[in-house]
């Protein structure tokens, strides 16, 4: 049952999700760009921003109302909060007598309530519980995390210029796997929110919030918002027979052409929601009494990442860039059922050269050996 | 004081943790690779593997490396590890002393399938260090003996001082129930074997390739022309396993390191059926 | 046991299997049995290589002396293989040593006869030249493969 809150509904609802413990993350405008930060009132969202992308390009412009959600992604998505950047998982002591004593850390983190998660952020969690707590040995730590997380998701009704997540079937509506999601409605005079909830804890939230069953109109003004955000997307990408064109082409010419752009600067593994590579590091103090082991984030663009003794398996530009574009859009099928790629677009707005992820697909099927 | 024995394995332990085991023995294999035996330190058992399986061992406070378990899987000795020194961490590894205390996870992998060559040749093709993750299926191969047609060790390696388990080698030879084909690339005047690569064994070897199976591991060019050479004999490529080793840092499926196509080397390997991977075999950097 | 025609042990060997009955009857006709010790040379680096060899039983290996190295074994050969080629190309000259490693036996060609036999009659000679181009195939396949050096001295990080 569709409700429509206001403004300051919203902020009643974002001071409910505090009074319950959870700690607010949401969008805020820091440095020139929408990033994820810590939020305590729709004060701190870009209220009147808007984002302008295209292929490695980002600007912010400010809009000619006071929309909170009028624009799409920015570099930072959700898994620096799920799947830390960095993270300590145990230190170890040695005894006197050369005793291993391992300590794990503890996996609690915050209750996070993520406000303002889009649809195809909502995939790429999705796909990221696969990669991480779905296989025969989940990791602690996004367990723990992903449990406690609070999701309050936003329907798109602005297209990013990079945005292809209905080519991926990923959005703009947000379809599962949120507590609450709501489509902001901004026209004639009217600013509301139509909310609806996904969950039962979603449910009782909503149910505190002074608001009213959402009208005709603004349930249409949201329909037409979604549909908006549809109908204008920056980049299409044709995904029929994906898997099997990557794997048949393998030594296509256009790998060379695009390592040639390619600075392997990471940049798109950084940004990507989806991405999980990481590497470990395993250190010691002075006294080589005391260790510890810390996990980071990592990408297949390093010259580590891929290294065996005597040099690293990929270790040309082409081979590295092949790598991250076949994994994310065809072996990640193979592995996880699913595309690895959610349409979001960072990777295109991103690229300091701005290669475009959806522009290779293309290239290659343009003369693709059968 | 040794604690005593529980029966009971200990708490599980997060997958990125590892488990404190003790070297009980070191014994040096070549000027660069020693075979360790390590125990659990906290009393409880140590897990059983299949043959081909791998642990993550680690060297405190310098790092982790996947290492292949050599021992014996049906045996109730310590666990084995043969470790070559080609990186600080397995150069740590190869200086721990007894008493020492070594971290372990795993065992993980895929494992060779001995059991499913009953009935027909197995035959196991090892350069190098390569030796070192087909011993246990070696083991498990004269253990049931009795259901294979054949058994045939072939090994290579760069010089007579490089080979591994040297004293077992010549009880191999000396077995009635495998034949032993061993040659080096280069010796110097006192050796009496052959001088050659290990794929010139495999013209001669006694094996009906209609119905064999081969395990061959070693550097990846060796196995490429190893597995070139056993297919242009006849054999089929859904009968031949290799060994692919990658970077490893979790062996868990997370990090992503060790991929090699759409395959997980810790988990759909290192041990990987040749007709499997072949479309990936040959891509260069892939 | 009854002792084999050389005729009936060459035709036995990969080098040889297939050629023409006439040919291997010529060609035997060239041969000799021969045995060599442990230890005795079939050939030595740098004399006239006049003669080639078909091991029937036992082991050769082919050698290079290097100042301060001692003896480096670069190959070894056996049962049912060919040793030399030289004869068949000028200079006429051994490369290596060839020492038998264990007692052998094996047939020893007059190669100055058969080459003449070659000039006269071409066939045969396109013939033989084709089968000790495969030998030579097969050991440099070989040899490259030991040139790679796969399993390496052990690298340093």
């Amino acid at each position: 049952m569709p409700v429509s809150i206001d403004r300051d509904g919203l902020d009643e609802l974002l001071a409910a999700l505090r009074r319950r413990g959870y700690e607010l993350v949401g969008p805020t405008v820091r440095d020139g760009a929408i990033v994820y930060d810590g939020i305590e009132t729709t004060e701190d969202l870009p209220v009147g921003w808007t984002d302008e992308q295209d292929g490695g390009t980002y600007r912010l412009a400010r809009r000619e109302d006071e929309a909170l959600f009028g624009y799409a992604v920015g570099p930072h998505s959700w898994k620096r909060y799920l799947h830390p950047p960095e993270l300590t998982l145990w230190r170890a002591r040695r005894g006197a007598e050369g005793e291993l004593e391992v300590t794990e850390e503890p996996t609690e983190a915050p209750d996070y309530a993520f406000v303002g998660v889009r649809s195809c952020e909502l995939r790429a969690i999705e796909i990221q519980d696969r990669v991480l707590a779905g296989g025969e040995y989940p990791d602690p730590f996004y367990v723990a995390r992903r449990q406690g997380a609070f999701v309050l998701a936003v329907n798109c009704t602005v297209a990013g210029g990079t945005c292809f997540c209905v080519s991926m079937d990923a959005g703009p509506r947000a379809e599962a796997g949120y507590d609450l999601a709501l489509t902001e409605v901004i026209e004639d005079g009217r600013h509301c929110f139509v909310c609806e909830a996904g969950s039962e804890r979603g449910a009782e939230l909503l149910a505190e919030l002074p608001g009213s069953p959402a009208g005709e109109p603004e349930l249409a003004a949201a329909e037409a918002g979604v549909a908006r955000a549809a109908a204008n997307q920056g980049r299409v990408m044709e995904t029929e027979g994906i898997k099997e064109l990557l794997y048949d082409n393998l030594e296509h010419p256009r790998w060379d052409e695009v390592s040639e752009r390619c600075l392997t600067c990471g940049n798109c593994t950084m940004v990507c929601p989806t991405c999980f590579c990481t590497t470990v590091e395993d250190t010691s103090d002075l006294s080589g009494e005391t260790a510890e082991r810390t996990r980071r984030w990592d990408s297949c663009f390093t010259m580590d990442f891929s290294y065996v003794h005597g040099g690293s398996v990929r270790s040309s530009s082409r081979s590295r860039y092949r790598q991250w574009m076949t994994h994310k859009l065809a072996t990640w099928i193979d592995q996880f059922g699913t595309s690895g790629c959610v349409g979001c677009g960072r990777c295109i707005t991103w690229c300091p050269v701005a290669i475009d992820i959806t522009e290779e697909v293309a290239a290659i099927r343009a003369d693709a050996v059968d | 004081m040794v604690p005593p024995l529980s029966t009971e394995a200990p708490a599980l332990a997060g997958p990125m943790t590892p488990r404190p085991f003790r070297v009980g023995s070191r014994r040096s294999e070549t000027a660069d690779t020693w075979t360790l035996t390590l125990e659990p330190a906290d009393g409880g058992p140590a897990p059983g593997f299949r043959p081909g399986q791998f642990n993550m061992l680690y060297a405190f406070g310098v790092g982790e490396v996947p290492i292949s378990i050599s021992g014996d899987p049906g045996g109730d000795g310590p666990l084995e590890h043969t470790v070559r020194a080609v990186g600080p961490v397995s150069a740590a590894l190869c200086r721990a002393q007894p008493g020492e205390t070594l971290g372990v996870r795993g065992p993980f992998g895929s494992s060779w399938p001995v059991r499913e060559a009953a009935g027909r040749h197995l035959v196991i093709v090892a350069g190098g260090v390569g030796m070192a993750p087909l011993r246990p299926a070696l083991l498990e191969a004269l253990a049931l003996r009795e259901e294979l047609a054949g058994l045939v060790l072939l090994c290579g390696g760069r010089s007579p001082r490089d080979l591994l388990f040297r004293a077992e080698l010549e009880s191999w030879g000396a077995d009635p129930r495998l034949e032993l084909g061993l040659t080096v690339d280069a010796a110097a005047g006192g050796w009496g074997g052959k001088v050659g690569v290990v794929t010139t064994l495999i013209g001669g070897a006694g094996f009906d390739p209609a119905r064999a199976t081969a395990f061959v591991v070693g550097p990846e060019v060796m196995m490429r022309f190893a597995v070139e050479t056993l297919l242009d004999r006849g054999m089929r490529a859904e009968d031949v396993y290799v060994s692919i080793e990658r970077n490893m840092k979790c062996a868990v499926t997370q990090c992503g390191r060790c991929q090699f196509g759409p395959t997980f080397a810790c988990r759909e390997g290192p041990v990987m059926g040749f007709a499997a991977i072949e479309p990936f075999f040959r891509v260069r950097e892939i | 046991m009854p002792t084999r025609s050389i005729d009936e042990i060459i035709a036995a060997m990969p080098t040889f299997a297939g050629l023409d009955p006439a040919w291997l009857d010529f060609i035997a006709g060239c041969g000799r049995n021969q045995g060599f010790e442990a230890g005795e040379h079939l050939a030595r680096e740098g004399e006239d290589a006049d003669v080639f060899f078909a091991i029937r039983r036992g082991r050769v290996a082919l050698e290079v002396a290097a100042p301060g190295a001692g003896t480096l074994m670069i190959e070894t050969l056996e049962e049912g293989d060919v040793v030399g080629w030289s004869w068949l190309f000028p200079p006429h000259r051994w490369s290596f040593d060839v020492r038998a490693v264990e007692p052998v036996r094996a047939i020893a060609f007059d190669g100055a006869c058969l080459r003449g036999k070659c000039e006269d009659d071409l066939a045969l000679g396109y013939e033989l030249m084709r089968r000790f181009a495969g030998v030579m195939l097969d050991r440099l396949q070989a040899t490259r493969l030991q040139l790679l050096d796969v399993y390496g001295a052990a690298a340093v990080d």
